[in-house]
């Protein structure tokens, strides 16, 4: 598992990367009531906002953590916006990437330097 | 995360008591205030409206009028600063007020009670010192004005309420919504109105600050009773209709647009006993008798999407209408839920419209206020 300093994880299944946000940044957040996801087969670059998550208070976005192309979304958080609280680092993910180069997960943070980076 | 900037910001008489609990401190009105504790904003709304919950207002302004000769002549000269019956408030009641300017735009809304031999007036943090200036630039020639900066302003809200303050302030189980009383307790000199900003029944509390955090912890000790940070206030206030000043209201709205024509009594309207003779009477009364050319509205989108302050309105043609001046997420309706201005040809409940969010217009419909019914205790 790889870290972003956006709170978001990266894990990868096969030939794709999964993304979620860390129960750190689900906790700072509070009680997620509202999440868009991007379409599927959308290409896009690091650093795009590709999904919006909204708690009682405000709106804040997932950027893509890399250049590729988003394959599948979970749908799953439509219907249930509180499973980002309940289950961050497992059932909430929010989308899968197809991206060129596998390599380019070595720039992020593995869960050590992840756990320092947040204190 | 990193923490807010706290420099130069005040700290509240109970900010050692907020820390402790957990409270995640942000600047808000020029204080370090607590937006939540542990249990998060939702946990906090909702039991607030199942059984009680402790909030600390003290960043508010706490001011009193104590008449120079007769109190009538301060009534009158207070009654000069708002469109709102003050020489008919009987002694023991609490009522909502609203100074205006010239043009008829809100400087502030307030709560001003009458205690008989004097007036206690409670005003937004944001405002405080203007209020304060506006009053005794307006009112020194008939009234001391006294801010008072040594008490600390409690809310208990909820259906609980009334049990937990009653164990140590019995006195309160009798007062009925928007009264106010003086109780000798514990804690010291005790200045309660049964009212609050969450559609809750419930109390607002002054307490001197000498005993104040005695006086919470007691309260957080009994049954019930959580502690409910900023954020939970603003979403039960949104979901009561209730405005927030600044964002709801401010100086370019009138009290007539804004809906609070119910604060504006008979007997200052036109053919009224005391008419006009407040700022801006011009054109709130002119408002009265026409109609406003926009109108707050309650707003629900009608799809999960909340629509938050500044979101554009318009009509299914295209049209502008106006903008959210409040909105989020109703944890209680479980839906988002806004409120905002729209032209007053669209401003009757039902009326279909469109608000912009992130790029896209998305459905959403006037309804009246409030969202959640209030539980007065009348």
């Amino acid at each position: 598992m790889k870290y972003t300093k956006e709170h978001e994880w990266l894990r990868v299944e096969g030939d794709l990367v999964v993304v979620g946000i860390t129960e750190h940044a689900a906790t700072q957040l509070g009680d997620v009531v509202f999440v868009e996801l991007p379409e599927t087969e959308t290409m896009v670059a690091e650093g795009d906002e590709v999904c919006v998550i909204e708690s009682v208070k405000a709106a804040s976005d997932i950027l893509a953590p890399l250049d590729g192309e988003i394959v599948e979304v979970n749908t799953k958080l439509v219907d249930k916006p509180a499973l980002v609280n309940e289950d961050p680092m497992g059932d909430a993910w929010f989308f899968k990437m197809k991206i060129d180069d596998l390599a380019a997960l070595d720039d992020y943070m593995d869960e050590d330097e992840y756990a320092d980076f947040i204190g | 995360m990193t923490d807010q900037n706290t420099v130069g910001l005040k700290k509240l008489a109970l900010h050692d008591l907020h820390v402790a609990l957990g409270g995640k401190m942000v600047p808000f009105a020029g204080y370090e205030m607590p937006v939540q504790y542990p249990a998060g904003v939702m946990a906090e709304h909702q039991h607030t409206r199942r059984a009680a919950g402790l909030f600390d207002v003290s960043h508010m302004g706490q001011v009193i009028l104590r008449p120079k000769g007769d109190m009538a002549a301060l009534v009158a000269a207070f009654e000069s600063l708002m469109p709102v019956d003050v020489a008919g408030l009987a002694e023991g009641r609490q009522r909502y007020g609203l100074f205006t300017n010239e043009t008829g735009g809100i400087l502030d809304d307030l709560m001003f009670a009458n205690r008989g031999d004097h007036l206690f007036v409670v005003v937004n943090a944001a405002c405080k010192e203007a209020d304060v200036a506006h009053m005794q630039k307006h009112l020194s020639a008939v009234a001391e004005v006294r801010h008072i900066t040594d008490r600390a302003l409690l809310a208990l809200q909820g259906p609980g309420a009334e049990e937990a303050l009653a164990a140590w302030v019995p006195g309160v189980a009798e007062m009925r919504f928007m009264d106010v009383r003086v109780f000798d307790t514990l804690f010291g000199p005790m200045w309660v109105s049964r009212s609050g900003y969450t559609g809750e029944d419930g109390f607002e509390i002054s307490v001197p600050e000498a005993g104040a955090a005695d006086f919470a912890r007691t309260l957080l000790g009994s049954p019930g009773v959580m502690p409910i940070g900023l954020g939970a206030r603003d979403s039960l206030r949104l979901e009561a209709g209730l405005c927030l000043y600044g964002h709801d209201i401010d100086t370019g709205t009138t009290p007539v647009e804004a809906g609070l024509t119910w604060a504006i009594q008979k007997s200052r309207r036109a053919g009224g006993v005391r008419a006009g003779g407040f700022p801006g009477a011009e054109r709130i009364l002119h408002e009265l008798a026409e109609g406003p050319e926009r109108l707050r509205v309650g707003l629900l989108p009608q799809t999960r999407a909340p629509m938050r302050e500044g979101t554009p309105l318009f009509a299914p043609d295209g049209t502008p209408l106006g903008e959210v001046t409040s909105g989020g997420f109703g944890p209680s309706v479980q839906a988002p839920v806004a409120m905002g201005y729209v032209a007053a040809s669209h401003a009757a409940p039902g009326t279909a419209l469109e608000g912009e969010v992130r790029g896209k217009r998305l459905p959403v419909t006037v309804t009246p206020l409030p969202f959640q019914p209030t539980t007065y205790k009348r």
